[in-house]
């Protein structure tokens, strides 16, 4: 099944949901890419911010209130929506690439290579991705690069695992075997002929992983364990939120939690209706 | 099948083995523990005595040895903070931690299933819409912002559940009395939304799938009422393969506890967790993580095993 | 009055991609005791006519237009429930195809026995459990006693067959609509089977609609025939009219195929040309591209003919 002909975008085109959930998406990234423009304060600059505004409720001046250091809650959350969706979507590239490449070589070459990374999947899979990356960021220390690795390292099994599958079917069709038999070199097999037809799903499973890299970076940092202070993402906001939330300021991480959750739905969406589209057997 | 059996355990060992090892490493390599236990100024003598009494000085190669024979012996060394023996302190504080996993698993298996199967039943009707929006939420919202809002909501604006702590404890659990059953429901809740959901929608797809097949329509044919199809001869299909997840997600439970605990003070091995591994409290984490890999191993063990029983087509 | 009696049955697939007319107001009568054969080539929409009379069309399909008028009731105007008696009981079906037709997970004998005790719920379970070993043997299962606590990965295409054949003959079925009951067989133990089921029902005087895309088989085991292309039935009869004096092309053709046993050259015939896409029928007869006959008339769809006790559609058969 494709997912790129006419037929697959009329059927996304069909179900609502998923086309305000693509749209939503595709106003954050814009968002994310030039936060300055839809922001009326640079929330870390701290030449912007004024004690004297602290925790406000949102109001006119701040539609959603302010921090303990007066900073906007509203471009706190476009700054760190940014934040997060650098983080999903660098860690799911490189992950795809990881993966991808470390599947099509398993189910390629088979043999021991394919017992050892399949070995090392496996024993991965039985693990919590969440307490991986945990021990990782913590033997670390906060950062982007780094949780960026952090989730590479427990996200590039989900694309290993369905390259490798993908392969192995099409390994068995017989054009794979022509080419063999015509004798093209391997790498040409794999990028030419295997390459095509294992992309539908690994953009499938990518989506759903974004969101789930998303949670995760979030998580982390709410533990404190993710982004450090200075380069708060939509977590590391709920986190400081959180700490005053008794207090009665809630709505220091009520809205980036909000912001949080709109976007992680909004990438479900699209990546269930992609995921209906590709099982044709569920076709109604 | 006892040949079977025998070679499950037999890769469960080497697996316990195998994570032993990359968790010692990684320990080994996380830095210095001493630095952060002594006071700033203490001297250079006295960070050597302290790596010495804690055999801190000695190879790699040595310190996994003494830590293999000791874990031989159930003895994981003491924790740095507290001075008392590591498995201990972990498995003292299992039990919150287990019931809290045990209770969300529960929760999420006796909704998800059935909600499950009635979204799959009429997939378009209003009611499934609802479901399965709902489910959307589940899987979309990390396990601390449920947490947050349910102590929003129900402790601060509210004030009629707690917010933190594991209230009474009658024989080994909170869920015996009326004070621990209210501590317990946000932090159930809070764990088990995305589990539930999960199930939720595998249920759902899997009875979707299974309605569609051949044999579905030729037991219709022979007469079956519809309940009869539905809940035994495609539920069964449906929930045999659920069983594997169901093992795995147990595992993604135990480690969720983590959030869990430390958004409600629960007194189990999560919060432990976050504070030794900011400490540096190398004996602990490892104890923890050793733990949790038998409790990992134990289950994948028994699921593979119980799998063979449940399953026909797969009978060794 | 005849047992079975279908008017102007017609049953859609609403699909993304159009309307596919998978049966489109076809008409045929069963007496009681009558084997019936449908023929066909694949995608004619002989299965979607066997399910329509159990009415068990799934979505994205809808039985449009009709009556299944069986035993005096019209079936399409019944409740589930009540159909859920008249399933399995009165009439029965033999699916396609054996190999997705058995539920893995549940063993032979449990999927056996439930067949009698939905319908007879005095029957002990034990007697039932007899009454299927009984009919195991009957069609032919070899170690029948043991085949009862299989699970059908265990049974090989053949055994799966017999299983499903067994099944459909457990409550004696006023009709039974068997669908190419017989492809997973080797070729002596099909002829053996068809006739188990010619002798069963003429035995039970319960009636037979045989499904098959085999002229041969028909041809050997039918009372009446009735061909269909494309959704419809273009000629309908006696057997011995329609295998003796076949009067539409399309029939010619089928019967051309079979083996004449004093052919010297023995290359069987062929049909040229493929049955058109039901999403992209022609204008007019739908047989006309792969017809000789064709001319200007055929392009508009020939009206329903009755030559003797035969319905036919063709504009190049005059009535005398
Ligand atoms: N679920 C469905 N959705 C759309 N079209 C369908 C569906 N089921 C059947 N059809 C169409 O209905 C037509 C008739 O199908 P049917 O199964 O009755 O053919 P058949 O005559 O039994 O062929 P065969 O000999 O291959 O079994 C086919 O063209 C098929 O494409
Ligand atoms: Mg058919």
């Amino acid at each position: 099944m494709k997912l790129f002909t006419n037929e697959a975008v009329i059927e996304f085109m069909e179900d609502k949901m998923a086309v305000s959930g693509l749209a939503v998406f595709i106003l954050f990234i814009a968002l994310a890419l030039a936060p300055s423009l839809f922001t009326y304060q640079n929330p870390y600059d701290l030449t912007q911010l004024f004690l004297e505004n602290s925790f406000q409720a949102p109001n006119t001046n701040f539609v959603l209130g302010t921090d303990e250091q007066g900073r906007d809650i509203y471009s706190a959350i476009i700054y760190g929506l940014r934040i997060s969706l650098y983080v999903g979507l660098v860690s799911t590239f490189i992950s795809v690439i990881i993966g991808f490449s470390a599947g099509l070589i398993s189910g390629y070459y088979g043999g021991w290579v394919d017992t050892l990374i399949m070995r090392v999947a496996d024993i991965q899979l039985s693990f919590p991705s969440i307490l991986i990356a945990l021990i990782i960021m913590a033997l670390w220390g906060a950062g982007i690069g780094k949780i960026i690795i952090a989730i590479t390292l427990v996200n590039w099994v989900y694309y290993a695992r369905t390259a490798r599958g993908v392969v192995l079917l099409e390994k068995e069709k017989d054009y794979t075997q022509s080419a063999q038999a015509l004798g093209m070199r391997n790498l040409k097999i794999i990028f030419g002929e295997i390459m095509p037809n294992t992309t539908a799903p690994i953009i499938v499973i990518a989506t759903v992983r974004i969101a789930n890299a998303i949670i995760l970076e979030a998580t982390l940092s709410f533990l404190g364990l993710g982004v450090p202070i200075t380069e708060p993402s939509l977590g590391s906001l709920i986190s400081n939120g959180y700490q005053v939330l008794f207090s009665g300021y809630w709505w220091t991480s009520v809205f980036p939690g909000i912001v949080l959750m709109v976007l992680v739905v909004s990438i479900n969406l699209v990546g269930d209706r992609m995921r209906d589209i590709m099982n044709p057997r569920l076709k109604r | 099948m006892a040949k079977y059996i025998f070679n499950r355990l037999f890769h469960s060992v080497l697996v316990m083995f195998t994570i032993s090892f990359i968790v010692f490493f990684i320990m080994f390599k996380a830095g210095d523990p001493v630095e952060l236990m002594l006071p700033i100024d203490a001297t250079q003598q006295e960070v050597i005595e302290m790596k010495h009494a804690l055999g801190l000085d000695q190879s790699f190669i040595i310190q996994y040895g003494k830590f293999l024979e000791n874990v031989a012996q159930g003895n994981l060394g003491n924790s740095f903070r507290y001075g008392q023996p590591a498995l201990d302190i972990v498995i003292e504080r299992f039990p919150a931690t287990l019931e809290l996993s045990v209770l969300a698993m529960i929760f999420s298996i006796i909704l998800g299933i059935p909600l499950g199967i009635i979204s799959s039943l009429k997939p378009n009707s209003i009611l499934s819409r609802v479901i399965m929006f709902f489910s959307l939420i589940g899987i979309s919202v990390p396990v601390f912002w449920t947490g947050m809002i349910l102590v929003l909501i129900f402790s601060v604006v509210f004030g009629v559940l707690p917010s933190s702590g594991r209230g009474e404890v009658f024989l080994f659990t909170s869920a015996l009395t009326w004070d621990g059953i209210k501590h317990l429901i946000m932090p159930v809740i809070t764990l088990s939304a995305f589990q539930l959901a999960l199930i939720l929608r595998l249920t759902r797809t899997g009875m979707m799938e299974v309605l569609l097949q051949d044999y579905i329509k030729l037991a219709t044919a022979k007469g079956v009422p519809r309940r009869i199809i539905v809940y035994y001869h495609a539920l069964k299909n449906t929930l045999i393969p659920l069983i594997t997840v169901i093992g795995i997600q147990f595992g993604q439970l135990v480690a969720f506890t983590i959030i869990t605990e430390t958004i409600f003070a629960w007194p189990g091995t999560g919060k432990l967790i976050i504070d030794s591994i900011q400490n540096l409290d190398r004996p602990i984490v490892v104890a923890y993580l050793l733990c949790i890999s038998v409790i990992f191993v134990a289950i994948n063990f028994i699921v593979d095993v119980l799998y063979t029983f449940i399953d026909p087509r797969v009978r060794v | 009055m005849a047992l079975l009696e279908i008017n102007n049955l017609k049953t859609y697939f609403f699909t993304r991609n159009g309307v596919v007319k998978s049966v489109d107001g076809i008409d045929f009568s069963i007496e009681k005791g009558e084997i019936l054969g449908i023929v066909g080539e694949s995608g004619a929409g002989k299965s979607i006519t066997g399910f329509s009379i159990l009415n068990l069309i799934d979505d994205p399909g809808k039985i449009v237009a009709g009556e299944i008028i069986f035993n005096g009731i019209n079936l399409l105007t019944l409740s589930e429930e009540k159909l859920e008696k008249i399933r399995g009981n009165e009439i029965s079906m033999v699916f396609q195809d054996p190999q997705t037709s058995l539920n893995p997970v549940i063993s032979i004998g449990d999927q056996l026995i439930e067949t009698i005790l939905y319908h007879n719920k005095k029957v002990a379970k034990k007697d039932a459990r007899k009454t299927c070993l009984d009919i195991l043997k009957l069609v032919g299962m070899p170690a029948a006693e043991k085949r009862m606590g299989s699970y059908p990965h265990q049974l090989s295409g053949g055994m799966k067959q017999r299983v499903v054949i067994a099944m459909a003959l457990l409550n004696n079925p006023k009709l039974l609509i068997a669908d190419e009951p017989t492809t997973a067989l080797d070729v002596t133990i099909q002829a053996q089977i068809l006739y188990l089921m010619k002798k069963l029902s003429k035995d039970m005087n319960s009636s037979l609609i045989l499904i098959t895309h085999d002229i041969a088989v028909v041809s050997q085991l039918c009372d009446k025939i009735a061909v269909m292309y494309a959704g419809r039935i273009v000629e309908y009869g006696r057997k011995k009219d329609i295998i003796f004096n076949p009067m539409h092309p399309y029939t010619k053709g089928l019967v051309a195929c079979l083996p004449k046993l004093n052919d010297e050259n023995d290359r069987l015939y062929q049909i040229p040309g493929i049955m058109p896409s039901l999403l992209n029928l022609p204008e007019g007869c739908y047989f006309k591209n792969r017809c000789d006959y064709a001319d200007e008339e055929c392009n508009t769809y020939p009206e329903k003919k009755q030559i003797d006790k035969r319905i036919l559609f063709c504009h190049k058969v005059k009535e005398n």
